[in-house]
């Protein structure tokens, strides 16, 4: 139906300037707002594939919480401003490059290939495809060891951050450190007797 | 919408988070970009989910945005350990892997 | 006990000596003073006994049944071909292995008083008994292969003895070039015995023997070549020319071990072969001729040079030289038993003569120049009997027994006519020099007005000097421990006396074993194992032999009064002599610069080529080129691989992305 067609349009759009808005816009701030922009415009393009569940948690996990926490993050630690022509060389021409290879690849691959299902819109649906309670049979029946490993995995995620972002105990440069931390800009700081990275665990 | 048309839009983003990493020197963009790729793959995903009536696809693509979730934590846990450690916030600078 | 258990029992008797003395030193604080000196005199002592006794079985056989082979084990054994560890026990080998142990047995007996106060007397004994094991081994060799074995270990025992005093630099170089030269004959030896398997397939030697007319025809060439390369083995051993240079510079070694090794025993292994391959010789005349004339060369040749020299034990070393040259000429003209008679009373004589200056030497103080002897027969009267009992001997005095067998080879060389007259000639002009050089050692060592040291030694002390090199006269230092500090002379010790006395009484009348016509003794005992021989028949009369003995003695006496007369009478008249004839004289002395000639044609080049191998083909080509280049390669090519790690994350971004491209194309192309 032709409403379906103009939303497509319209999501496809949204997600694709968002993209470009990740890409290209120079402050990181912006750069997570247009990244919000795309999950928003993705989670309309799931709406269309039917997939209810997955565009609701796409918008509260991902655009909810995933960014909220990268926008702490960004806040917290700003990153530079970057000069609109960075220096680099070589990569940032051929990178694109490549990049640009690959797509036509995957166009050529999709639109080439023989698979006439991919001409259609697809099989036809139950009326509950997509749903909650469809998603939550599979993945407590036939997706339950994915799913107790995502579980775990996430686990070993929140595990690794508090120990990455731990504060040392007893080490005397790192605690007059952190009083100076809290609040300064980055700009301020005085170089630290030693810059190279040392693992202490 | 036919399935294929989908799939060329992930295709695109995908190629633009690709580029994004290559081209960008903020490690932050650089994950931001990174996102970018997983939601392509994401939406493929879904795609076909719908393209051949089963749910596995959807599925599978919760299952990825749980491990984009494990990996932007970690990720900014990272970034966050080396702006405590007052090193430049700059991937072309971390090259102390080098042969 | 059969003739050939008495033959394992020969080898075994010095094998246990070596062995025993050997593990003995490991006992705490050694075997007490003499004891391995005692050991190994007992050990050889068997040895002897065993000979006899080898001897005496071997006599009860008839005689055609006298070639007895005994196999310890099988090397290897193949289709019809069969390499074993065996011993032949015939005549040949029976009579060498009594001149062997017999004269190494007093040589022991001397050397255990001798040696005495020397550090490595132990070390001594355990060399010394392992030498007589190596050269039993030779001579009872049933196959080519123990044979060359035999060869070889005594070639090592040699150099063992040679160098025994191996702090002097001296020394070891004499061993290290008596060893390379002898490795020179091993590798002629080898080779011949290849070419001798090649044609006829077997190695021991009745195999051998019995096919060497069949195989080969007369004066064939492969035949010529091989009996060309024994003879090269032969010569290198029995030092003749040109393979003579190590036997002179091999008197570094102490006095008894010339006595055994460069007078009795070693040095007429190349004898012992010759004769034992005479089937071959014969079947290849041509072999035969060059071995003749080689050994006439060399007996000339030595004989000359031994007027010159001055050390005492040098002129000996020259008269042995010689000496194995007559023997080779003998063995080489099918003079067989003649052949093998003058090297058992050469062994007895030179051996006797080596003695004799030993004992000389020690009342000198060590000094062996004998520029600085005289008038020693006051103060040793047996050491002066029992050296002129030699010296009459080596000289062929009439009835002694040089006399008996030295004239009867040229006896022997007259009869085949032709050419080989020439031949025979030489051989008694060699002969008048050498009465003439024998007796110019005893009139110089023993008559005219006597030095200090043999005055000191009327007085009843014995002389002593600071320990120095005999041959360079530089200074040694006296803690090392050997050459020992004390000396031993015959007068104060019976050892010496008992080993010295035997072999006089022997080198006096050893010779009436074989009186032409009378007794015959060797010739008609040798007999079976040469009487395949096709000039068995052509043996000289009785009468021409007596013919060729009075002129033999008729010579002798003439060199000895000519000595007489140069040395006692008109003492000058030598060295007027040599101030007339002053190039004649150094080129005598400087034994007709044959080690000059090897120097510049062999060893220089050579040296020139090793320094060139290491400074080029070593240094620059392998080093830095073959093993640096790989290195560099290895290098470079890491050095590429590195690059990749540039440590930059956008790099191995890149990559990756890079190959992704890559593999999607790929599968594109291939699905298309």
């Amino acid at each position: 139906m032709w409403f379906e067609q103009v939303l497509f349009f319209l999501a496809g759009i949204g997600a694709l300037a968002g993209a470009l808005g990740v890409v290209v816009l120079r402050n990181p701030f912006y750069s997570v707002l247009a990244l919000v922009t795309h999950l928003l415009a993705l989670a309309v393009l799931f709406l269309l594939l039917n997939a209810e569940f997955i565009a609701a948690a796409q918008v509260v996990v991902y655009a909810g919480a995933v960014m909220v926490l990268y926008i702490f993050v960004v806040a917290y630690i700003g990153g530079l401003d970057e000069p609109l022509r960075p220096e680099g060389g070589l990569v940032n021409v051929v990178g694109p490059l490549f990049a640009a290879a690959i797509g036509v690849e995957l166009c050529i691959a999709f639109i080439a290939s023989g698979l006439s299902a991919l001409d259609t819109r697809g099989a036809d649906l139950g009326a509950d495809f997509g749903s909650p309670g469809e998603i939550g049979q599979l993945l407590l029946t036939r997706f339950l060891v994915p799913f107790e490993a995502a579980s775990y995995l996430l686990l070993m995620a929140a595990v690794g951050a508090v120990v990455l972002a731990r504060r040392r105990r007893g080490l005397e440069e790192v605690e007059i450190g952190a009083l100076e931390e809290v609040g300064a800009p980055p700009g301020r700081r005085e170089p630290p007797p030693e810059t190279t990275l040392e693992v202490r665990v | 919408m036919d399935v294929v048309w989908f799939l060329v839009l992930s295709a695109f983003i995908f190629v633009i988070g690709a580029a994004g990493v290559l081209t960008r020197r903020n490690p932050l963009v650089v994950l931001l970009c990174l996102e970018l790729m997983l939601n392509a793959g994401n939406l493929a995903l879904v795609a076909f989910a719908r393209m051949h009536g089963g749910h596995a696809g959807q599925v599978f693509a919760l299952i990825v945005m749980v491990i984009a979730a494990c990996e932007v934590v970690i990720g900014l846990g990272i970034i966050v350990a080396m702006y405590r450690n007052r090193l430049p916030i700059d991937v072309d600078e971390m090259s102390e892997l080098r042969g | 006990m059969s003739a050939t258990s008495y033959g394992w029992l020969i080898l075994a008797f010095p094998l246990a000596g070596t062995l025993l003395i050997g593990f003995g030193w490991l006992r705490p604080g050694g075997l007490p003073a003499r004891l391995p000196g005692w050991i190994a005199s007992g050990a050889i002592l068997g040895a002897f006994l065993s000979s006899i006794g080898a001897l005496i079985k071997l006599e009860d056989r008839p005689e055609d049944a006298r070639s007895l082979v005994d196999s310890a084990w099988t090397y290897a054994s193949t289709g019809d071909f069969k390499v074993d560890l065996a011993i032949l026990v015939d005549p040949l080998s029976v009579f060498m292995c009594l001149v062997v142990s017999g004269v190494s047995f007093l040589i022991h007996v001397y050397s255990v008083a001798y040696m005495g106060g020397d550090r490595g007397y132990t070390r001594y004994f355990a060399y010394l008994n392992y030498f007589v094991f190596s050269m039993l081994l030779l001579v009872l060799a049933a196959n080519f292969v123990l044979l060359i074995v035999g060869w070889a270990f005594v070639g090592a025992a040699s150099y063992l003895l040679i160098s025994y005093w191996y702090r002097r630099e001296t020394a070891t170089s004499a061993g290290i070039k008596a060893f390379v030269i002898n490795v020179i004959g091993d590798v002629g030896l080898v080779v011949a015995a290849f070419l001798v398997f090649d044609k006829t397939g077997a190695l021991d030697y009745a195999g051998v023997f019995g096919q060497a007319d069949s195989a080969f025809g007369h004066n064939d060439g492969t035949l010529v070549a091989a009996c060309l390369l024994i003879l090269v083995g032969a010569f290198a051993k029995s030092a003749q020319l040109p393979l003579h240079t190590w036997l002179p510079d091999a008197m570094e070694g102490p006095t008894p071990v010339s006595a055994l090794i460069h007078a009795a025993t070693m040095v007429t292994a190349g004898v012992y072969l010759i004769a034992r391959m005479h089937p071959l010789f014969e079947q290849a005349p041509t072999a035969a001729d060059v071995s003749a004339i080689i050994g006439t060369a060399t007996l000339v040749f030595a004989a000359t040079v031994a007027l010159a020299v001055t050390d005492l034990k040098r002129t000996i070393a020259y008269s042995t030289i010689s000496q194995i040259g007559y023997m080779v000429l003998g063995v080489s003209v099918f003079a067989y038993a003649s052949g093998m008679f003058h090297l058992m009373t050469h062994a007895f004589f030179k051996a006797l003569l080596f003695m004799g200056a030993g004992s000389v030497i020690s009342a000198m103080g060590g000094i062996q120049d004998m520029d600085r002897m005289g008038g020693f027969r006051k103060a040793m009267p047996f050491t002066f009997a029992a050296f002129l009992c030699g010296a009459l001997a080596l000289a062929a005095f009439p009835f002694t027994s040089g006399f008996f067998s030295k004239d009867e080879i040229l006896a022997f060389t007259l009869e085949r006519g032709g050419w080989y007259v020439a031949l025979a000639i030489a051989g008694y002009v060699g002969a008048a020099l050498t009465a003439f050089y024998a007796f110019r050692m005893v009139f110089r060592v023993f008559w005219g007005p006597p030095v200090q040291e043999a005055r000191e030694l009327e007085q009843g002390h014995l002389a002593h000097h600071p320990p120095a090199n005999p041959a360079t006269g530089e200074a040694e230092d006296s803690d090392v421990g050997f050459p020992a500090e004390e000396h031993h002379i015959a007068e104060r010790e019976w050892p010496m006396r008992a080993a010295m006395g035997p072999l006089a009484v022997l080198a006096l009348l050893a010779g009436f074993a074989q009186v032409p016509g009378v007794t015959d003794a060797i010739e008609k005992f040798l007999e079976p194992t040469f009487a395949d021989s096709h000039f068995h028949e052509s043996a000289p009369s009785d009468s021409s032999e007596w013919v060729g003995l009075v002129i033999g003695g008729l010579i002798s006496i003439g060199g000895i009064a000519a000595a007489y007369f140069a040395y006692v009478r008109r003492r000058g008249v030598t060295l007027q002599l040599r101030d007339r004839f002053g190039r004649v004289h150094a080129f005598l002395v400087n034994k007709w610069y044959f080690d000059e000639l090897f120097e510049a044609v062999f060893v220089r080049p050579v040296a020139t080529a090793g320094g060139f191998g290491r400074a080029v083909i070593e240094t620059r080509f392998v080093q830095d080129f073959l093993v640096g280049g790989a290195v560099g390669i290895v290098r470079v090519g890491t050095g590429i691989a590195r690059s990749i790690q540039t440590g930059y994350l956008r790099a191995y971004a890149l990559l990756l992305l890079f190959g992704v491209a890559l593999l999607a194309l790929y599968f594109l192309l291939a699905s298309s």
